[in-house]
């Protein structure tokens, strides 16, 4: 599908890409101010890599996926993916028509398996949906290519018949995979595909996953909460802090020797499941930051313990600080931070 | 003093519908030991929330507690030197009497996972924390609300005068858990409930409360039950674990033990089948493929025969799992486990 | 996540084994899945006959009747309920009878009065011949469902059942024909209701910002102005002379306009709602146009809560055409409605002396209580998906 003399670009390129929401008051609906829940991010993956995305509740990672996707309006930016047909293409300044080709090629993994499926519909109707309205098979052979890929997914074929209803959460995660990989796309934004899973179910989806990117050569951009899971499955991981990027590394470095203090704390905070007492632990203090109203300076120095003057009024710029490693941080270069390595040595 | 708190003895409540019989509980043993932390493991549907509520005689109807004892040895402070304790058998109560009603909120507290849902939003932090105050205890109205406000101090919440007079809805998620938090101990109860209490918040937010958990149960000495799925957070907060399965207890020792020396098939499976930090340290390349348990939970208005998990179990013996039930084994300081591998 | 399995409410006639019923409940689309449900609720069951048989009796009313509503009858003014006797004069069973009536005067109140003959008694019958009519203006027939049948010499021996008018005629043939209008002015209201209320709710709820407030604020208005006083004065403005079926028409047109307020909130809302689900974005993200993701993914979401909307305003809707008929501003004579029947029962003294004429108040109760169980079974039903 690609060119493979491409394999050296980036299958997508995110540059300074902003999502704003207006929020209103009274009567009239005057915009008084703006939410940014994203605000200025910049990323790339390549092909048949694994992106994280994580970050705590208001940071902006599914608004971000979902802009990069168009799911929703980007307010400014660029999202610059090699599309198979059209090229390398601005996804954010697309007209129509074109977006329907990249719509083939960019598809969405949605979190909770009982709202991402119409339930008055069968699963033949829900698989073969962008097969259908993308104008890409019909009839018989619409029904043969939903077959081929609830196989692939895991699902018997005889499924196609039934509703959603007939089925659990890991069988409609499932359902939503093989909707996602339909029309033979090359990128998928995966929205927190686990996150509404039980353990052992969660086991088989991420397995899935890997196993689908191997056999098809899928690139994914996956945003989650759970680190273990990201780390897992990741090969680099981005860092989102109340609509900014904090840092963006490979997994291991990102774990292993955190640049962020953020990401030190958030490392420090995940409850790992061996017994041995953690000696070294940052614990935050306060809130997360309003994306409304967000602190001046680096969004984060409210809370953070290496705060200097500068941190409380100079945004600080995402730098590359080691080869593939970005950070943005006043103080990146001389701090010291704790990753997960030194807390399980013992 | 009994070193037991709480004795769960062959504990069974059922919810009868018209489709069938749920065995929410089906015989669990457990003993709850006095300040210390009990960490119950186990998927949806393995009855830990139902054997809590038990406890607590909250079971919603249809439910009922068909069988099985609880023992709840509390203590009966007759003068400084000499602390007796009682015993009274909780399934005998009625559960709207006095006697449930004073245990409830004020000798065992719980906290739940939806702090939004667990909490009135039309009615203020202050006035709901003071209503349990001046239920259980004698103190008139400004001696509760200092009370309260003391409380909301000790579980470490920004500003509490200010807090006091806060809606819940005005409160981020952290702060919400930590006002339950407060209602829960503002009686000084000698057991905490804790059901899934921090699933619903960020990381650092959940780091923050499993150490205020940690802290004022030291503080306090109070025992802490403390019910989730999430095997990382059993490992920083609990002492003991117990693992359920489909309403059972199918294997309970100490944390290092559920760890490192796991015996029943499902506890192995369960620690198998989670993403482990620590292999990021130690993998090259290629990913590590999760173990998964094979199959699903089964419909829970069919009563197989013989153990619970046999369909699902990589070691299952045919002709044995299948048909008889898995007695209780004892493995040594406190381990035990219900599964036929072991039985000699 | 636990293996599914079909829920109790959902069954099939046939005795099927768990297995092939489970693969039923699988593949039930939304509306089996609301049909099943609906069957729990017995009072909606039997509802829906009861209502079944009121618009049966309303169609086929030229039949069912064993007069035609608008004949006088000057010999039995007044008359009270015919006795339906089973036991003759000689003390023995035999098929329900009526006696001749015979008119004389109250010597006091100069009322008319009925004396049995007890010579001759003529049996009920079915199927016999009566008044001509033609069906719905069409078809001619003069065959009544009960009756005595032709007699010689061309003498009418009546059966009322619920008595007659002072007019003489029968009052149960005329509450026949009264369901024509009465039962169908609700359905007429609510295709009106369903119109606007589905428009006007789909642009608010569709394109939000200020459309979507106008349109509020505008119902708004509309339902804070009170209900009686609004009817009587548009119906005021009737002119006289229009011709009945106009009137009808406009009446209904009146009436709708409660109606359609709810529909279009309800629909508002529900379409806010589910605006928001993820597999409406995912329909768009798989190439859907607005049209499409309209009809497949959000009507048919609230589809069901449309028919119940409808369904519960019917009951207002009959009410209220009972209300201004009675009142006088609605429909006059000769059109027929329970309300049109309720003008005679007007003063004290009729109710005192003729009570039978009361007999439309239990129709309209009846009517509207089946509707209203008929609504909450539909209710109950309505989402399939919500356990």
């Amino acid at each position: 599908m690609t060119n493979p003399a491409n394999k050296s670009e980036p299958l997508l390129e995110v540059q300074d890409l902003k999502k704003y929401f207006p929020i209103k008051r009274g009567f009239f609906k005057r915009v008084v101010g703006h939410v940014k829940a994203v605000d200025d991010i910049n990323l790339h993956i390549m092909e048949g890599e694994t992106l994280g995305m994580v970050g705590e509740s208001g940071c902006g990672k599914t608004t971000a996926g979902r802009s990069i996707m168009r799911a929703i309006t980007p307010s400014s930016g660029k999202v610059m993916f090699r599309d198979p047909i059209l090229g390398l293409v601005d996804v954010a300044a697309l007209d129509d028509k074109d977006l329907m080709h990249v719509r083939r090629s960019m598809r969405m993994i949605f979190q909770d398996p009982y709202a991402s499926l119409n339930p008055r519909m069968t699963i033949l109707d829900i698989v073969g949906a962008p097969l259908r309205a993308m104008g890409l098979f019909h009839g018989k052979q619409l029904e043969d290519r939903v077959a081929e890929i609830l196989d692939l997914v895991g699902l018997r074929p005889e499924y196609m018949r039934r509703y959603p209803h007939a089925f659990s959460g890991g069988q409609r995660q499932r359902i939503g995979i093989a909707r996602a990989l339909a029309p033979s796309p090359t990128f998928i934004v995966c929205d927190e595909p686990v996150s509404a899973l039980d353990v052992s179910v969660q086991a088989q989806i991420l397995n899935l996953l890997q196993d689908l990117q191997g056999k098809l050569g899928l690139t994914y951009l996956f945003v989650a909460h759970d680190l273990s899971v990201v780390a897992h499955i990741c090969n680099r991981v981005s860092v989102m802090y109340v609509g900014k990027m904090v840092e963006l590394a490979p997994t291991r470095d990102l774990f292993v020797s955190p640049l962020h203090p953020y990401t030190e704390a958030l490392m420090s905070a995940i409850p790992l499941p061996d017994p041995r007492p953690r000696t070294k632990r940052v614990l935050l203090s306060g809130e997360v930051a309003n994306p409304a109203s967000p602190p001046s300076g680096c969004y984060f120095h409210p809370r953070c313990s290496y705060c200097q003057d500068i941190c409380k009024t100079e945004e600080p710029a995402f730098k590359e600080l080691t080869p593939g490693h970005f950070v943005k941080c006043h103080r990146a270069a001389e701090l010291n931070l704790t990753g997960v390595s030194e807390i399980l040595e013992h | 003093m009994t070193e037991n708190l709480i004795e769960i003895k062959n504990l069974r409540t059922y919810f009868h519908l018209a489709e069938g019989v749920v065995r929410a509980v089906d015989g669990v043993d457990l003993n709850i030991k006095r300040k210390k932390t009990l960490g119950i493991v186990g998927e949806s549907g393995c009855g830990k929330s139902m054997m809590s509520l038990s406890l607590l005689r909250l079971v919603p109807s249809p439910g009922k507690i068909e069988g099985g004892e609880i023992l709840y040895h509390h203590t009966v402070h007759e003068n400084q030197d000499n602390a007796l304790s009682s015993v009274v058998d909780i399934t005998k109560l009625d559960p709207m009497g006095k006697e449930m009603r004073s245990i409830r909120g004020n000798q065992i507290s719980m906290v739940f996972q939806e702090p939004m849902t667990a909490m009135s939003p039309i009615l203020t932090i202050g006035r709901q924390i003071t209503e349990v105050i001046t239920l259980h205890q004698k103190v008139n109205q400004a001696e509760a609300r200092n009370r309260a406000i003391e409380m909301l101090a000790r579980v470490r919440m920004p500003k509490p005068e200010r807090v006091i007079d806060d809606y819940p809805f005005q409160l981020s998620g952290g702060m919400r858990q930590r006002a339950v938090i407060a209602m829960a101990l503002c009686c000084q109860p000698q057991m905490l409930i804790a059901d899934e209490p921090t699933t619903a918040l960020d990381v650092t937010t959940e780091a923050q409360i499993l150490q205020l958990m940690r802290d004022l149960q030291e503080e306090f000495g109070m025992a802490i039950l403390y019910i989730t799925h999430n095997l990382g957070v059993i490992a920083e907060i609990a002492e003991e674990v117990a693992v359920m399965y489909l309403g059972k207890v199918v294997e309970q020792t100490d944390v290092k033990s559920i760890f490192y020396q796991p015996l029943h098939p499902y506890t192995r499976a369960l620690l198998q089948s989670i993403p482990q930090l620590k292999d990021v340290l130690l993998r090259h390349d290629d990913a590590r493929r999760l173990q998964t348990i094979k199959g699903m939970i089964p419909d829970p208005y069919q009563h197989l025969k013989g153990c619970p998990f046999h369909p699902r179990c990589p070691e299952a013996i045919l002709g044995v799992c299948d048909t008889v039930e898995p007695k209780v084994i004892q493995m040594g300081e406190g381990h035990i486990v219900r599964c036929h591998l072991y039985d000699k | 996540m636990t293996t599914i399995k079909a829920p109790r409410w959902f069954s099939k006639t046939k005795k099927v084994d768990a297995a092939q019923k489970d693969e039923a409940f699988f593949r039930a689309s939304q509306w089996q899945l609301v049909w099943w449900k609906f069957r729990r609720h017995k009072l909606a069951q039997m509802a829906m006959v009861v209502l079944g048989i009121l618009y049966f009796i309303a169609i086929f009313a030229e039949f069912v009747s064993p007069f035609d509503p608008l004949h006088r009858m000057k010999e039995f003014t007044g008359m009270t309920p015919s006795p339906i006797r089973i036991i003759d004069a000689q003390g023995s069973l035999r098929f329900p009878f009526v006696y001749k009536p015979i008119q004389a005067r109250d010597p006091e109140t100069l009322r008319p009065i009925y004396k049995e003959d007890t010579t001759q008694l003529f049996p009920i019958k079915f199927f016999v011949q009566g008044d001509d009519y033609k069906l719905w203006g069409l078809i001619p027939g003069n065959i009544h469902l009960y009756g005595t049948g032709l007699q010689p010499d061309n003498k009418i021996i009546p059966v009322f059942i619920l008595g007659a008018d002072t007019l003489g005629r029968d009052v149960l043939s005329r509450i026949f024909f009264a369901g024509r209008i009465s039962l169908t002015v609700g359905l007429i209201g609510i295709v009106l209701a369903f119109f606007f209320g589905l428009m006007l709710g789909g642009l608010a709820g569709f394109f939000g910002g200020l459309i979507d407030e106008v349109i509020m604020r505008v119902i708004d208005v509309l339902i804070s102005l009170p209900q009686i006083p609004l009817w009587m004065s548009l119906a005021a403005a009737l002119p006289q002379d229009w011709p009945q079926l106009q009137t009808y028409l406009y009446v209904t047109v009146i009436l709708s306009i409660f109606g359609w307020t709810s529909l279009a909130r309800t629909v508002r809302g529900k379409l806010l709602s589910l605006r928001e689900e993820d597999y409406v974005m995912a329909a768009r993200l798989d190439g859907e146009h607005e049209g499409s993701i309209i009809t497949r993914y959000m009507l048919p979401g609230f589809a069901s809560y449309i028919i119940v909307s409808l369904t519960i305003s019917i009951p207002g809707m009959i009410l209220g055409e009972t209300a201004l008929s009675f009142l006088g501003l609605g429909l006059q004579s000769p059109i027929i409605s329970y309300g049109v029947m309720l003008q005679d029962a007007q003063n004290l003294q009729t109710i005192s002396q003729l009570p039978w004429l009361l007999w439309p108040v239990a129709f309209v109760v009846l009517a509207v209580l089946m509707f209203n169980f008929l609504g909450d079974g539909l209710r109950d039903a309505a989402d399939p998906y919500v356990t």
